[in-house]
């Protein structure tokens, strides 16, 4: 089987590796540069869990093929905590009770800052619509909802 | 003497009743008499039965002491979710 | 007595809403779930599945397979011994089917490669001859005397004769003089209902890695409910001693029930055993909605007779669920939960598990009690409407409470239904106004929590933190409640106890996390466990001041003397005793090990409020409020949390989720895109108020809260839409052709 050589930036780190054709940019990340933090839920787009940012756009990293991110920037769960601080999002996270058993969490977390990238001040409804492609099956969203406005307050007063 | 209250389906096994007497002072007493007198309710008993004494209920606890007085019922092994 | 009775007290740790000690793991992508092990030589497997709902298997060739390089073992049903114990064994069959194929996704043959991609393309080389068998997915038409029989010799000596092999047992439950019931009733209303089965629908596939070595040892990796029923249920299939087998439980990305049994585990380690190297298997989402456990599907009929003014006189349930195909025993809390809100001198309910061609039903949060509460609140709803009646009033007028004998048997000792009721009917939600296509459902809800086998040790560390160690996969927080408890009951702040999730080879045995049991269980032997190192460090202190042991009490998380007579001291906290703990006898720990019962029931009630699209028949839930009894609510947020995740479970269940059967007996939607879960967008905020009425079972009150939640949705939701739409609805899901479809005909009916 063929491999192709792919060079890219994830979380700011130059990164290479070799993948097959029809790989999945989602699998080359966890099984090939053991970055774990983005899951599995579905393979098919519809759950969010493996959702990353890929040349600054929000996508589920399953849908994107890893020969893709050839000379392209990613970022992923791991690199939003700076060091030991971690971001306002994952801090309402914690705060917030918005995780129950937190496998959508990094998913959610990806999904949620560029949100706020976007709109620093959505409303409750704009949240709800943005996750709609984030599946949560134990919290009722109730929680992430909340979460994700305390930390829009906190990085509007930044 | 208890008298312990059976669940309906179970009266087939003891000609139609659902209070039977045993002599028993703890749950696996209970369990144990129930099958002498009733030997239709070894099936049942076997796949497994939970008691309820004085409205608690108790799942597997042999020891567990039945006062005279009590209010038991047998009911099916459960299990949650 | 296995527990300690409850005695009221001031909380100072529990009740706080702190941070979970995962927490960080869990929002930088540290923590480790099922599918991120990896081990060095580690080979993958994959498994092969059945097109067919129900064949005959008629031979496997695997030669093909076995000569793809990078192949390295492949195994059938024939590789697996023979299993004494029957529960078990229908395990065994579900995970590998032997001589028939039983349902549409049942596995055949399973492989490991050295790679995902070579592993697949392997599956396709192996050829299985089926004799294709009819089949049968619908339960009615199971229930036929001329259906295809999906196991023979599966009928439990309680099924009346006459019956259709598939139905495997019956049960009843109830008191009293129905005929007389009915006799004094004013109005009877008696109605069929269908609920169609829906998964659990936790995000995290079934995954696990397994790696057998040559002296017979195993260490298995998965995520479960349940590292020690994964150890039990895999060495008994493999003919392995549970000590050779160590299982860890992974973080588990929801369960809801589905992770209290396996499908893969005894796969991934027999093609480890064969193949000498570590095993991963990971499910794909196709694979966990064809082949893990959905709950039953069913279908009920209710009668319930009351008089004008509201008092229900009568009230029977006959229940027929289907979980799949190996018989499950659901039907039998579900007749039990059917009527236990209610407070009835006449009560009967039945029930009948029948097989069908699909796959083998798993535990799903209250297993049994949401269908049948569904039917009965539905058909309470309807009388409420007939008299013109408040259904709160009613139910309070109606409502179980202390002294009440249950329907299934037993006199209920405190519980919080009628405080509930109270609380729905003091808030504001059920005074709001509602608009055009509006309706206002509501429902109680019943579960009966169990308590269940439990192991915790608790270590006082040298510098004066503790370690609490106990055996219950964290599944939405209850590492913290737990830290609270020992923190609570040690007198020292929550951040010096951790505590952590054991492996099978560090601990005693512990049931899975199911049942809604492990905030009181666990929290109970974790509290015991702490009085038990208290008393280790009172007699330390004793020795240390030369007093009688006796005359050493705790508080305020030290050593104190027990009054005047013992001696003038100063307090001796648990550091300094910790501190000092090599030179006064070693080491201090606590344990307890336990058979807990005294779970105490819960209830909750639910008020939703919808509008209804009378040209679509799309519902949109407009408000949702859950008031549930926890007891001692010992971390409110994660309590609020299993309240809002199970409305927002029981609302998909309610609205949208259902498995689909073709005629050819395959599932039509094994995927998130056609079986639709809730997304965010399609809820309104679902606001908790928890109520606390101590359990009398458990040292601070707790109850579980886990699965009652999951219970009222379904009828308060059918309950708003039937309301909305003027058209009494009775059948789940209330997808919206479905929902045209009854306004249609009730419009189609009222023109006539």
């Amino acid at each position: 089987m063929s491999r192709i050589h792919v060079a890219t930036r994830i979380n700011g780190d130059a990164t290479e590796f070799l993948c097959a054709p029809e790989e999945t940019l989602l699998d080359a990340l966890r099984n090939r540069l053991g970055l774990t933090g983005s899951k599995e839920g579905c393979g098919t787009g519809d759950c969010g869990a493996c959702s990353v940012v890929l040349n600054g756009r929000l996508v589920c990293s399953c849908l994107v093929l890893a020969a893709e991110a050839e000379g392209a920037e990613i970022e992923t769960i791991e690199g939003m905590a700076e060091g030991e601080s971690l971001h306002p999002l994952q801090r309402a996270f914690i705060d917030h009770a918005a995780l129950q058993c937190g496998i959508c969490t990094p998913g959610i977390l990806i999904a949620a800052r560029e949100l706020l990238k976007r709109n620093p001040a959505p409303s409750d409804e704009e949240v709800r619509y943005w996750l709609a492609g984030n599946l949560c099956r134990c919290t009722g969203y109730d929680k992430i909802v909340r979460a994700v406005q305390a930390a829009a307050a906190e990085m509007r007063e930044g | 003497m208890v008298k312990v209250l059976l669940w309906g389906s179970l009266r087939q096994a003891t000609g139609g009743r659902t209070e039977i007497e045993l002599d028993a002072r703890t749950f696996k007493e209970l369990l144990d008499r129930a099958v002498e007198a009733y030997p239709g309710l070894e099936p049942q008993i076997r796949r497994g039965v939970s008691v309820a004494i004085n409205g608690v209920i108790y799942r597997e606890a042999w020891f567990q002491p039945i006062p005279p007085d009590a209010e038991v019922v047998l009911m099916p092994y459960m299990t949650g979710g | 007595m296995s527990f300690d009775e409850y005695h009221r007290r001031e909380f100072r740790q529990v009740g706080r809403r702190v941070p979970r000690p995962d927490g960080v793991d869990k929002v930088t992508g540290r923590a480790l779930y099922g599918a991120d092990m990896t081990a060095p030589g580690m080979l993958w497997g994959a498994i092969l599945r059945s097109p067919h709902a129900h064949a005959r298997i008629r031979s496997i060739d695997v030669s093909e397979a076995l000569k793809l390089d990078g192949v390295k073992a492949i195994v059938t049903g024939a590789d697996f011994g023979e299993v004494e114990d029957e529960s078990i064994r229908d395990i065994r069959d579900n995970c590998m089917a032997r001589d028939k194929v039983l349902y549409d996704g049942h596995a055949v043959a399973a492989l490991a490669a050295s790679d995902p991609r070579v592993a697949r393309k392997a599956l396709k080389l192996i050829r299985v001859e089926y004799e294709v068998l009819p089949h049968v997915t619908e339960l009615e038409d199971a229930m036929k005397p001329d259906a295809p029989v999906v196991q023979e010799g599966r009928v439990q000596e309680t099924v009346p004769p006459g019956m259709s092999a598939n139905v495997t047992s019956y049960c009843e439950f109830g008191h009293g003089d129905l005929e007389a019931g009915f006799a004094a009733a004013d109005h009877i209303v008696e109605r069929e209902f269908r609920t169609a089965a829906t998964h659990q629908g936790y995000i995290e596939p079934h995954a696990c890695l397994a790696a057998v070595t040559a002296d017979g040892k195993a260490d298995l990796w998965c995520c479960t409910q349940g590292q020690y029923m994964v150890r039990s249920v895999c060495a008994a299939i493999m003919g392995m001693e549970a000590s050779q087998l160590r299982v860890t439980a992974s973080e588990i990305g929801g369960g809801f029930g589905g992770k209290t049994t396996v499908f893969i585990e005894p796969v991934a380690l027999m093609l480890s055993k064969k193949a000498g190297r570590p095993v991963k298997i990971v499910m794909s989402r196709e694979e966990v909605f064809r082949a893990t456990g959905p709950t039953v599907h069913s279908r009920s009929r209710i009668r319930i007779g009351m008089t004008r003014d509201g008092r229900i006189t009568a009230a029977e349930a006959r229940l027929y669920y289907s979980g799949g195909a190996f018989p499950c025993g659901t039907v039998e809390m579900g007749a039990q939960a059917a009527f236990a809100c209610y407070d009835l001198q006449a009560v009967r309910s039945q029930g009948w598990n029948v097989l069908t061609n699909r796959p083998k039903e798993a535990a799903y949060r209250a297993p049994g009690a949401p269908v049948a509460i569904y039917a009965v609140e539905s058909v309470v709803d309807e009388l409420c409407q007939h008299f013109g009646l408040d259904p709160l009033e009613v139910r309070l007028k109606n409502a179980a409470r202390k002294g009440t004998k249950s329907s299934y048997g037993p006199t209920f000792p405190d519980i919080g239904l009628v405080a509930t009721l109270e609380a729905a009917k003091a808030h504001p939600h059920y005074a709001a106004p509602l608009g055009p296509n509006q309706g206002r459902g509501i429902s109680c809800g019943f579960w009966f929590n169990f308590g269940g086998n439990t192991c915790v040790t608790l270590n006082i560390n040298p510098d004066g933190t503790v370690s609490v160690t106990e055996g219950n996969p964290d599944i939405g927080g209850s590492r913290a409640s737990i830290s609270l408890m020992a923190a609570e009951e040690l007198g020292i702040p929550y951040d010096r106890v951790r505590t952590i999730v054991a492996d099978t080879a560090s601990l005693g045995y512990n049931d899975v996390t199911d049942g809604s049991r492990v905030t009181f269980a666990v929290g109970l032997a974790t509290i015991k466990a702490a009085r038990a190192a208290i008393r280790v460090m009172c007699e330390r202190a004793a020795r240390i001041w030369g007093i009688d042991p006796e005359a050493v009490e705790w508080k305020d998380g030290a050593a104190v003397p027990a009054g005047p007579n013992a001696g003038k001291f100063p307090p001796m906290t648990l550091a300094e005793i910790a501190a000092n703990s090599f030179r006064t006898g070693g080491p201090i720990a606590g344990h307890h090990e336990v058979n807990a019962d005294g779970a105490g029931v819960s209830f909750g009630v639910h008020i939703c409020d919808v509008e209804v699209d009378p040209e679509t028949g799309a519902t949109r839930v407009l408000r949702y409020t859950v008031f549930q009894d926890a007891g001692k609510a010992v971390h409110p947020d994660y309590v609020e949390g299993q309240m809002q995740g199970g409305a927002a479970q029981g609302i998909g269940w309610a609205l949208n989720e259902e498995y689909i059967y073709g005629a050819d007996g395959r599932l039509q939607n094994p995927g998130f895109l056609d079986y639709r879960v809730p997304v965010a967008s399609d809820l309104p905020p679902i606001e908790p108020v928890i109520l606390e009425i101590p359990n009398p079972g458990h040292p601070y009150g707790v109850r579980g809260v886990g699965e009652t939640g999951i219970v009222p949705p379904l009828a308060a939701v059918s309950n708003a839409v039937s309301r909305a739409t003027g058209v009494r609805m009775t059948e789940l899901p209330l997808s919206p052709p479905r929902v045209l479809a009854a306004i249609r005909r009730s419009r189609a009916t009222d023109g006539a």
